[in-house]
């Protein structure tokens, strides 16, 4: 098992803020990986450093050891990391294969293209239902699994996700977890930023712990769910 | 009978030049959400530059056919570089600015070219007549409506352009990485679009539009105005209404706006009292805001959380 992406001394600012205080973190091929916190641990900033919408303020940042802190959004998405950005980011005046179709963007393969559509819309047959209706007229769940369709027709080689459970009933998170399985499965590696420590660390390999911009715990997601700091803070027993 | 058909025929032809130029006001809000102020000074130097070029290449009178898309394509071009060359140099530098001061560097752009424009040695302060590219010949009467060419050319070829810019907007990759940017720009970047890219081509292509507005309307009122003179602005500044009447950042609502402008000023002046026509074209304006404030086509935009 190889590294795919390595974080390590990330610092991020916004503005006189300071939001990460020296992250480290690294997540192995083909695991999913769990990043759990409170509300401004810096989960999200996390993520949007590695997607190039932040810039660090040091630290590294780098993909199968190719340095990547520094490059723009749209040229780390053609490396194979893309992101269902918090809050789902759909495009919510266009149709849902619009949307589907702005996810492959920087592919030309119009076969390729087209046979991932179908995986997508395998994954989540309510939005094969929905194909010519507007965006913006979808429940949050059905928003929540285009943005992650979406994602995935970037045929990333890591996909992040933040926070695909915000907002959703228990019912309509346990469906998307599980598909969040068999898209790992299925050979794609996941960076996974969750408030739902129970659901993350139930999926994940690997967890860490995220307080006020440090990491303070990581472990096998198993052992994270047993340890009592875990138990009492994020999952609420004990 | 002959009133009506006639009025309607210049109403439309006004309004499709104020089409063209609204397109522009339009995208640069929709993309980057702020009012381009020295728009209406690219569709002056549309009209200059063609001037300048039909002077250069001597074609003062006895024009080949070549002349008229040959200046045309120029002036698109040359006011298509300057558009992308603003946009570069003046508003990229403030992208994460607040947007106030976007605002203010656009007026400023806008004194500058009007300036720069009256130096001796580019445009002059003296108003000049435009060649006659396009030979000013009536091609039919129509119950009593002499139909010229000019007007037929004017109408043609904004539409064309419309369309054109519609099937850019709704039907193509760039369209959709066009309208993803407008809708969020870091979202977009997250798609792998590269949204620099596109604010570049939405001011190459809005400026260009101007620019062919510029030509036309020099080809149909041929006393070109002085670069300064306030004639510009308040051609500039109604097609900013038509942008704002159809609903601003919508391309549709642009053309649309645009016609409607064009087609209640001419009625106005042509059955009411012609020293009123702007009066009709802000009435329209305010009329529209009280009962549609987001425009004829906009949407109060609903967003789920």
């Amino acid at each position: 098992m190889s590294t795919m992406l390595e974080i390590s001394g990330l610092h991020v600012s916004y503005g006189a803020i300071q939001a990460l205080h020296g992250v480290d973190l690294k997540v192995e091929e083909g695991q999913i990986v769990t990043l759990i916190g409170s509300n401004g641990a810096g989960k999200s900033t996390t993520l949007r450093a590695v997607s190039g919408l932040l810039k660090p303020v040091s630290g590294t940042i780098t993909f199968h050891g190719q340095r990547i802190d520094g490059m723009k959004a749209h040229d780390i998405v053609r490396l194979g990391i893309s992101q269902a950005p918090e809050g789902r980011g759909v495009f919510a005046n266009m149709t849902v294969a619009e949307n589907l179709d702005l996810g492959a963007y920087v592919r030309d393969d119009k076969a390729g293209i087209a046979s991932d559509m179908e995986r997508s819309l395998d994954l989540f047959p309510r939005l094969r239902e929905r194909l010519q209706q507007k965006a913006g007229t979808l429940s949050g769940g059905e928003q929540q699994m285009l943005a992650i369709g979406r994602a995935l027709l970037a045929r990333p080689k890591l996909l992040l996700l933040d926070e695909p459970s915000l907002g959703l009933a228990p019912q309509v998170v346990a469906t998307i977890f599980q598909i969040l399985r068999d898209i790992n499965k299925s050979g794609t590696t996941i960076l996974l930023v969750e408030q739902n420590a129970h659901m993350a660390l139930e999926v994940a390999h690997r967890g860490y712990v995220l307080e006020v911009g440090r990491v303070v715990l990581s472990d096998d997601a198993k052992v994270l769910a047993q340890s009592d700091e875990v138990r009492k803070h994020y999952l609420g027993v004990g | 009978m002959t009133k009506l058909l006639q009025t309607l025929m210049d109403g439309v032809s006004v309004g499709s030049l104020y089409a063209l130029i609204a397109l522009g006001y339009t995208m640069v809000y929709g993309i980057l959400k702020f009012i381009n102020f020295a728009h209406s000074d690219i569709f002056m130097l549309g009209a200059w530059v063609s001037f300048t070029l039909a002077t250069l290449m001597g074609w003062t009178s006895d024009a080949p056919w070549i002349a008229g898309p040959a200046v045309i394509c120029g002036s698109m071009l040359i006011c298509g570089t300057i558009g992308f060359v603003i946009e570069r140099l003046a508003y990229r530098p403030l992208r994460a600015a607040p947007r106030i001061n976007v605002l203010i560097t656009a007026i400023g752009v806008s004194l500058f070219l009007e300036n720069v424009g009256q130096l001796e040695y580019v445009f002059g302060t003296r108003p000049q007549r435009m060649p006659s590219l396009l030979p000013d010949t009536v091609l039919a009467s129509v119950a009593g409506v002499s139909i010229r060419l000019v007007d037929v050319l004017v109408i043609g070829i904004a539409f064309s352009l419309m369309g054109a810019l519609e099937y850019l907007v709704f039907s193509t990759k760039l369209g959709r990485a066009m309208r993803a940017v407008s809708h969020d720009l870091k979202t977009a970047s997250l798609m792998g679009i590269d949204v620099d890219r596109v604010i570049s081509i939405t001011f190459i292509i809005g400026s260009s539009l101007a620019a062919a507005a510029g030509f036309l309307t020099a080809a149909k009122y041929p006393s070109i105005n002085q670069p300064a003179h306030s004639n510009w602005i308040l051609f500039g500044l109604k097609a900013f209404v038509a942008a704002v009447v159809g609903g601003i950042g919508n391309v549709r609502g642009a053309m649309a706006g645009g016609l409607m402008i064009g087609l209640v000023e001419m009625f106005g002046a042509a059955f009411f009292s012609p020293n009123l026509r702007d009066v009709y074209v802000f009435t329209l304006l305010i009329v529209v805001l009280l009962i549609k404030p987001d425009g004829l086509l906009g949407r109060a935009t609903v967003e789920k959380v």
